[in-house]
């Protein structure tokens, strides 16, 4: 359904239609020109030699007296005809090339690369001229020249296409399945790489057009008594001071024709590639921020404070708001663990806070302050120059968060410089003595080193060192560790609890691990499908979380000591998605106490102990007996699992019938 | 029977003087119907070591053998499958789920209402709907796709299924339910599996037999509670420390512990014991334990052992003090480099 959406939307943005209406024009005229004028176009009238536009004849008529209009418009059947055979010699031949080394053995292969990227590097027309001579003066000689020089442009693109085809899972798993490797070729490397071959065939159907046209003005194209656009143009130039509307009016045509094969390329592309459709939706009403606070870096006021925080973004089929209504407060030092499955909101929420969320996302907010300065109302330079300098982000791939051809330590010296007044040696030393604080060994040698030299731990300290290089406030860590092995995760994590001792600085730490999130974090913000459902210290996490999902959470966790004969817990469905929130709390659908009231209206997130909120209608009372689903038989977490938005009461009732009982662990647990 | 053995098998890639020594004189076996749990972190081998079994990585050295038959041999019958981490690249975008379970299915189910019946029988096993076959893997999310990534596996009449970190692309919330759906299986079909994570919380539950893997070579095997209850290698005992649980502290800093230091540079592996710069019991907290930076420690063989001069050595033991039962190994080990402080250290 989406993906036709996509297509309508493309399609009916301008370049759609006037690609569909110029593709339409041209195939009009090939199929249907020959028959309605051909007889015209081959009449000799020797009383109309060589004459100018009249009312008779609108672009004049040839040397023979014949019609020029009718002859350009009869020639579009064998100029695009010649065009399209041209291609798909082209793509077949280039296909053929392109694919042979992934299934002919190793040392036929190699030559066959050596080959084509030797004729990649020759140009095109050239190999069209040579071949002309090859295979003669005329069309088909022609079509096989253009139609070979292409194939190795094809050839390339084919190869490189299923280069990263070749490299994902599902081929691998192909081959140990025993599929042999033409059956691979056939049924997996090429349905994946054929929508940019054919986006390719389209685009290149254009310039073989427009080479066909060159070809035979230069007399090696399409012979007489045969004509086609190209052609037309020769015999029109000769002429051009008596008749311009000769040449012109084949040139018209190339132009026309051209054009159409481009654009529909072009437009095939933006439906394949994804791009979004130019039409515009209404932003769903949203509450505007209050009115503009003073701009000053407040030392008093919480490091970041947001209130109704709001993230949307545009799709084909309206705005969806993955984020809606977060509110949360910083302080000063505070380090604050925001956890949730994915998808539940919690990196939008932390890449709003940085200013980082880019057109054509929308984010809007009653209140997003850092140190005082609200950040939606200041200036954007401003703001700029404040995140620059008090906050720190550390991403989860350290990888692509550096440019891979600069150093590492001329790329923290720059963050230094940017927002300071320091030379470059000044800056130098600190970014040094910044790495050496994040306790990476021969730090001086190591600032000289690149991105790609530094393993994954190292390159995360980098990204914290890079952070510390001005004096950050707050630092946003979103899934530092999670791709990082458990022992390198244990000191990235220690060096974050030591970084904040040292600097006072706040962090909000991102993560879809509960142990490591109430293990290292004051505070503990839960989130699930774009708002927070409960928010509490992290001390109290095991024994006082109120939300069903937040113990649910905390019971899926693989222990260490728990019993092996037991099932794993897991909590069955999946999240709602943003473009399917439910009217009333998300996780009823997958909640064991869910009731009517729960799907019907949505609870707000209410103050419950100090320092304690909770969204829930029912939220579990620390002696109570914690309910959290115990799947045991496969049937139950299918049924579940396969649950969606829209059956939301069936996956309840399922979830209901199932065992509740606490386990031994869990009682443990409540009595301590 | 299906017992999967690797008998001294190295991995190399690249020439001789610049390659790379992925997987070094591992042996292990998988004895028949039972799991054996691999654990080790990224660039340890051990994924390597698994497509060496299935003929996607070049066995250097060494043999791997299933029932006495090297697998260098199968061609197309292909009785040893495997489940890939990242559900989302390892089912084709193009075909239905149908199709590319029936791509694996033995090549002696003929006719194509044979095939969708069986089809329609494995995605039952895993506790998917039949009338899924004909729903694309975007449809599908990672818990049901790692499901299909099984009974594809599955598909095949495998005799040994290798499982390579099948649940660290899955949220937590899930993990569960595949992980439960594998011991269902196991129990069902009595399957032999070689279970490969970085999470021994994870491995736990399904092992048997756990083999801990660190820079190409197994530092650590044995029965998956003595491992856990009494691990003998400093490695082991160092992941036991670092997984995030309940009762752990991550952020207590263990005194023994050396300053950090940079993981290994496995194109050029340390001297002797591999895990000694980062050994909290080696030389870099114990001066007088040189023999870790001389000697290679012997590799565990039988039913349990580590890879380790000093194991199960109390970390504060006096200076000088070598296990009695590692003695006399270690003086042959040593003798192939023979230098005075080896032979201060064994005295």
């Amino acid at each position: 359904m989406s993906a036709r959406t996509a297509w309508s939307g493309i399609v009916r943005s301008p370049l759609g239609i006037t690609a569909l209406c110029l593709m339409t024009l041209v195939t009009l005229a090939a199929i249907f020109a020959p028959v309605i004028w051909g007889a015209q176009a081959e009449l000799v009238n020797p009383a109309a030699i060589s004459q100018g536009p009249s009312a008779a004849h609108l672009l004049g008529t040839d040397a023979l007296g014949r019609d020029v209009l009718a002859r350009v418009l009869v020639a579009t059947r064998l100029s695009v005809v010649l065009a399209v055979i041209a291609v798909i010699i082209g793509v077949v031949a280039g296909t053929l090339l392109g694919t042979a080394p992934s299934v002919l053995p190793r040392w036929l292969g190699r030559p066959i690369v050596g080959f084509v990227n030797i004729a990649v590097a020759f140009p095109g027309l050239l190999l069209a001229l040579f071949f002309a001579v090859i295979f003669g003066v005329g069309s088909t000689g022609a079509v096989l020249a253009i139609g070979f020089a292409m194939a190795p442009q094809f050839a390339r693109l084919t190869q490189t296409l299923s280069a990263a085809i070749a490299g994902r899972d599902f081929i691998d798993a192909a081959r140990v399945a025993g599929v042999s490797r033409f059956r691979i070729l056939i049924r997996h490397i090429l349905p994946n790489v054929g929508e940019p071959l054919i986006v390719n065939a389209t685009v290149a159907a254009g310039s073989a057009l427009l080479a066909f046209a060159g070809l035979s003005f230069l007399g090696l194209g399409v012979q007489v008594p045969e004509y086609d656009w190209g052609r037309l143009l020769g015999e029109g130039l000769n002429r051009i001071y008596l008749n311009p509307a000769a040449a012109l009016g084949p040139a018209v045509a190339v132009v026309i024709a051209g054009l159409a094969f481009n654009l529909l390329g072009e437009t095939a592309a933006a439906a394949l590639g994804g791009r979004s459709g130019r039409r515009r939706h209404r932003l769903p009403a949203i509450a505007l921020p209050g009115a503009a606070q003073p701009v000053s870096a407040d030392d008093d006021a919480p490091v970041l404070l947001v209130d109704d925080l709001r993230v949307s973004f545009p799709t084909p089929s309206g705005w969806v708001t993955p984020v809606r209504g977060v509110s949360f407060t910083v302080s000063r030092g505070e380090a604050i663990g925001v956890v949730g499955e994915s998808g539940s909101g919690k990196s939008l929420t932390a890449l709003a806070a940085a200013r980082l969320i880019e057109r054509p996302g929308h984010v809007a907010a009653a209140r997003l302050d850092f140190c005082g300065t609200p950040l939606l109302t200041t200036s954007d330079r401003a703001v700029r120059s404040l995140l620059g300098t008090s906050l720190a982000m550390v991403f989860q791939d350290p990888m692509t968060s550096f440019n891979p051809t600069r150093r590492i330590g001329s790329q923290l010296a720059e963050a230094a410089s940017e927002h300071q007044d320091v030379t470059r040696k000044q800056a130098m030393d600190r970014a040094i003595e910044r790495l050496q604080s994040v306790r990476v060994p021969a730090a001086a040698r190591r600032a000289r080193q690149y991105p790609h030299e530094f393993s994954g731990g190292m390159r995360q300290r980098a990204m914290i060192a890079m952070g510390l290089m001005n004096h950050p406030r707050l630092i946003i860590a979103d899934e530092p560790t999670t791709a990082l092995d458990v022992t390198v995760q244990r000191q990235v994590l220690q060096l974050l609890a030591g970084v904040r001792r040292d600097t006072d600085a706040a962090i909000l730490l991102i993560s879809h691990d509960i142990a490591v999130v109430a293990q290292t974090c004051d505070r503990v913000l839960v989130m699930y499908a774009g708002r927070i459902v409960e928010d509490l210290p992290a001390a109290t996490l095991h024994t006082g979380a109120r939300h069903p999902y937040t113990r649910a959470l905390l019971e899926v966790v693989p222990e260490l000591d728990a019993d092996r004969s037991e099932p794993l817990k897991m909590i069955p469905g999946r999240p709602p998605a943003p473009s399917a929130f439910p009217a009333g709390c998300a996780y009823a659908a997958r909640c064991p106490l869910a009731t009517e009231l729960c799907r019907e209206t949505d609870p707000e997130l209410v103050a419950d102990t100090e320092g304690h909120r909770v969204a829930c209608w029912h939220p579990v009372s620390g002696e109570a007996a914690v309910p959290v689903t115990i799947a045991t038989s496969a049937e139950i977490v299918t049924a579940a699992e396969i649950a969606t938005a829209a059956e939301i009461v069936t996956a309840a009732e399922i979830a209901t019938a199932a065992e509740a009982a606490p386990t031994m662990d869990e009682e443990e647990t409540v009595r301590r | 029977m299906s017992e999967l053995r690797f008998d001294r098998v190295s991995v190399r890639y690249g020439t001789h003087r610049a390659g790379l020594t992925a997987v070094d004189d591992v042996s292990l076996t998988v004895p028949s119907g039972s799991v054996v749990g691999l654990v080790g972190e990224s660039g340890s081998g051990k994924s390597t070591l698994a497509r060496a079994a299935i003929g996607l990585a070049p066995i250097s050295e060494g043999s791997i053998a299933l029932d006495g038959v090297d697998v260098r041999s199968f061609r197309r019958r292909r009785p040893i499958q495997m489940v890939f981490q990242d559900p989302f690249s390892s089912l084709d975008p193009r075909m239905t789920i149908g199709e590319s379970i029936a791509e694996a299915l033995p090549r002696g189910i003929r006719g194509a209402t044979a095939r969708r019946a069986e089809v329609a029988r494995l995605l039952d096993l895993v506790s998917l709907d039949a009338d899924r076959a004909q729903s694309l893997p975007a449809a599908l999310s990672g818990g049901q796709r790692q499901r299909i990534a099984l009974a594809r596996a599955l598909a095949a009449r495998p005799e040994v299924v290798i499982a390579d970190e099948i649940t660290s692309a899955l949220d937590v919330s899930v993990q569960g339910s595949v992980l439960n759906l594998v011991r269902e299986l196991r129990g069902e079909l009595d399957l032999t599996m070689l279970f490969i994570s970085h999470n021994l919380s994870v491995v736990r539950y399904l092992s048997d037999h756990i083999a801990v893997m660190y820079l190409g070579r197994i530092v650590e095997f044995g029965p998956t509670e003595q491992v856990l209850a009494d691990p003998q290698h400093p490695y082991t005992r160092d992941l036991l420390q670092a997984a995030p649980t309940r009762h752990g502290n991550l952020l207590a800093v263990d005194p023994l512990a050396p300053v950090d230091v940079e993981p290994a540079d496995p194109h050029a592996p340390p001297s002797g014991c591999r895990f000694h710069p980062r050994c909290p019991i080696g030389p870099a907290a114990r001066p007088d334990r040189q023999l870790c930076v001389i000697a290679e420690p012997p590799l565990p063989t039988g039913a349990a052992g580590a890879a380790c001069h000093f194991a199960g050595l109390p970390a504060d033991a006096p200076i000088g003090t070598v296990p009695v039962s590692q003695s006399i190994p270690l003086v042959s080990a040593a003798t192939t480099t023979p230098t005075p402080l080896s032979a201060d250290t064994v005295n």
